[in-house]
């Protein structure tokens, strides 16, 4: 009876969402629909329906500048969330030890992820640029021989970009997994304590996996941070030097505007849009198998 | 998937009782080596963190003649704020060299709508979502979560092609639209969950009393949502401030937001490098979060860490 009252079809609910209804039924299911479509076209500059099966995700997958792409954002991805973890959980387990001024050291760690990626990729930029950076500083005083300018040499301007990254990303892993460490029972460390196990044996084979949930927050955060990594590489090295720093999102709007070569700039953009749909996919799979665990255990 | 606390800010713990276990050894040094430790890492951290802003503050208050001796880290000689008045009103993005101002105008044409609109948009869609969900409604909903992973380039051209065909794309209203449907999953994902822990029983109260679904929204739900609607605005006005590649897409030339001008003056090839100049307008470009960072404090993180959250 109750039920049957909340779910009746109400239409001031359905006139309030049409924004809602228009946006998940017509971008996000239409729209990606046509950028599947458009994908097996040869479209240019304007999206045409002559179909060429295949033919893009050949060109794409035989196209140097997108395999280097590829390689860049999972190089760039793997490192930056690895490095983003390990020195944000470093960072809050410091910042847990009861210190002083410990507002003062939140603000400064987590202040540069408020500013916008431009902001962070212009400031390395010149942070790291051979004749006005650290190199020069450090020459000035005094090492002539000192040389530090990864941004120059396509070997090395990745590392920079995780450099950037880590700076504007890890005070909020560091926030994060700072809330998870302060919600672990004190009677744990003592238990730890008790047994003579180390302090860092305890952090690393019981605290950590107790902060599944912290975890996985900054996790998803960080994710969402690579994938958005189109401003950072735009700002700080603009795909350079040469191709070396190019990314997906890089690749695929170049290819839409500057190269006006649509179908394969679709083919890129689905092939973006796969590991997305593969990764929702097992969690959906996976949370929908634990509810049906926990109706049958209820 | 529920993730755990996300209230990042709490008391320090109590210092740990010695229930059980006598004291026993020296008594500790009132600072002991692994305290210098602690705070020498933490120092070194923040320092990190400073330095690449304090040389863009010391180098955008010298002359360019002083910056061509590399003293990197000195603090200016002889401090002047050209270079400031120079980054608002006459540095050049090609022929144009209006500054960064006609940028900041922009960003506050495109900000202040587009967080507006979708936080109504979003708090209605929470509402409705928690307490009239009518048939497929969920679908919906997990369809707009999903578009909250969805890499842009899949739907920027699409957007591209239907703004175009109604006329608004490259304009001011085209780039409020794509903030409001991009800011959409987001928000509705956080006012969906603050009305999810209000008691059903107000809402049933008002519908005892024979409310509708604008009435209770407007009279009850609305006064309620200060603290989400605060986070919201925290969330989108940083957010949308910081965007470059819609507005770059979408905005069209005349309604570049100041991301995008900034990137222009800076990454221009042409002519000399005037780093002050740069640098002065990088930091008046962070200016505007900076400030919503730092009055909002604890509310700020609140908002990015309910943003990860997945429901």
């Amino acid at each position: 009876m109750q039920k049957s009252w909340r779910h009746r079809f109400h239409l001031p609910a359905v006139i309030g969402t049409i924004p809602m209804i228009l946006v998940a039924l017509g971008v996000f299911v239409i729209g990606i629909g046509f950028s599947v479509l458009w994908s097996f076209t040869s479209s240019k500059l304007f999206p045409t329906y002559d179909f060429v099966g295949l033919a893009q995700y050949r060109r794409l997958w035989a196209d140097n500048r997108w395999l280097v792409s590829v390689n860049n954002i999972w190089f760039f991805g793997l490192m930056s969330i690895t490095c983003n973890m390990v020195f944000g959980y470093l960072l809050a387990v410091f910042m847990d030890q009861r210190i002083r001024q410990e507002d003062l050291f939140r603000s400064i760690f987590l202040y540069p992820f408020a500013m916008s990626l431009i902001v962070t990729g212009l400031v390395w930029q010149w942070a790291l640029d051979p004749n006005l950076g650290l190199q020069e500083a450090l020459r000035n005083w005094g090492w002539s021989s000192f040389s530090f300018a990864p941004l120059v040499s396509a070997e090395t301007a990745l590392y920079a970009l995780v450099v950037a990254g880590i700076w504007q990303g890890s005070g909020v892993t560091m926030a994060i997994l700072l809330a998870g460490l302060r919600g672990i029972d004190e009677d744990i460390w003592k238990a730890a304590r008790v047994d003579g196990i180390p302090t860092w044996r305890t952090h690393v084979s019981i605290v950590a996996p107790m902060m599944k949930g912290a975890f996985a927050t900054a996790f998803v955060l960080q994710c969402v941070g690579v994938v958005r990594v189109y401003d950072l590489v735009i700002a700080m090295t603009g795909g350079g030097p040469g191709i070396a720093t190019s990314m997906p999102a890089v690749y695929v709007i170049q290819l839409i505007t500057v190269r006006q070569n649509v179908g394969q700039g679709m083919a890129g953009a689905t092939m973006m849009l796969l590991p997305v749909l593969i990764v929702l996919a097992f969690s959906g799979i996976l949370l929908w198998r634990r509810n049906r665990l926990r109706e049958a255990g209820a | 998937m529920t993730v755990g606390p996300i209230t990042a800010i709490q008391p320090p713990r109590e210092a740990p009782d010695q229930a059980g276990v006598a004291p026993f050894g020296p008594k500790p040094r009132r600072i002991s080596a692994g305290r210098i430790g602690i705070y020498a890492f933490l120092v070194v951290a923040a320092l990190f963190f400073l330095i690449p802003v304090y040389i863009m503050i010391v180098t955008s208050l010298k002359g360019m003649p002083e910056i061509r001796l590399g003293h990197l880290f000195n603090p200016p000689g002889e401090p002047t704020f050209q270079p400031w008045a120079d980054a608002w009103l006459h540095a050049c993005t090609g022929r144009d060299c209006n500054g960064l101002s006609p940028g900041f105008y922009n960003s506050v044409k495109i900000t202040l709508p587009s967080v507006i609109i979708s936080i109504i948009c979003a708090s209605i869609n929470g509402y409705a979502l928690t307490f009239w969900p009518y048939k497929g409604a969920n679908l919906l909903f997990g369809l707009l979560v999903f578009g909250a992973f969805v890499p842009y380039q899949v739907v920027i051209y699409p957007l591209i092609i239907g703004l175009s065909s109604v006329g608004l794309f490259a304009s001011l209203p085209g780039i409020i639209i794509v903030h409001t449907i991009f800011g959409m999953p987001i928000l509705t994902l956080l006012f969906r969950n603050f009305y999810a822990a209000i008691p059903v029983e107000l809402f049933k109260a008002a519908r005892v009393d024979g409310a509708g679904f604008w009435r209770i929204f407007f009279y009850i739900m609305l006064p309620m949502s200060v603290p989400i609607t605060v986070v919201a605005v925290i969330l989108q006005v940083t957010g949308i401030w910081n965007d470059f590649l819609f507005g770059i897409v979408f905005a069209g030339r005349s309604n570049w937001p100041m991301t995008v001008q900034l990137n222009n003056i800076v990454n221009t090839t042409t002519g000399v490098r005037e780093y002050n100049v740069n640098m002065a307008a990088t930091i008046l470009t962070a200016a505007v979060p900076l400030l919503i960072y730092f009055i909002s404090g604890r509310w700020f993180v609140r908002g990015i860490a309910a943003g990860a959250v997945k429901g």
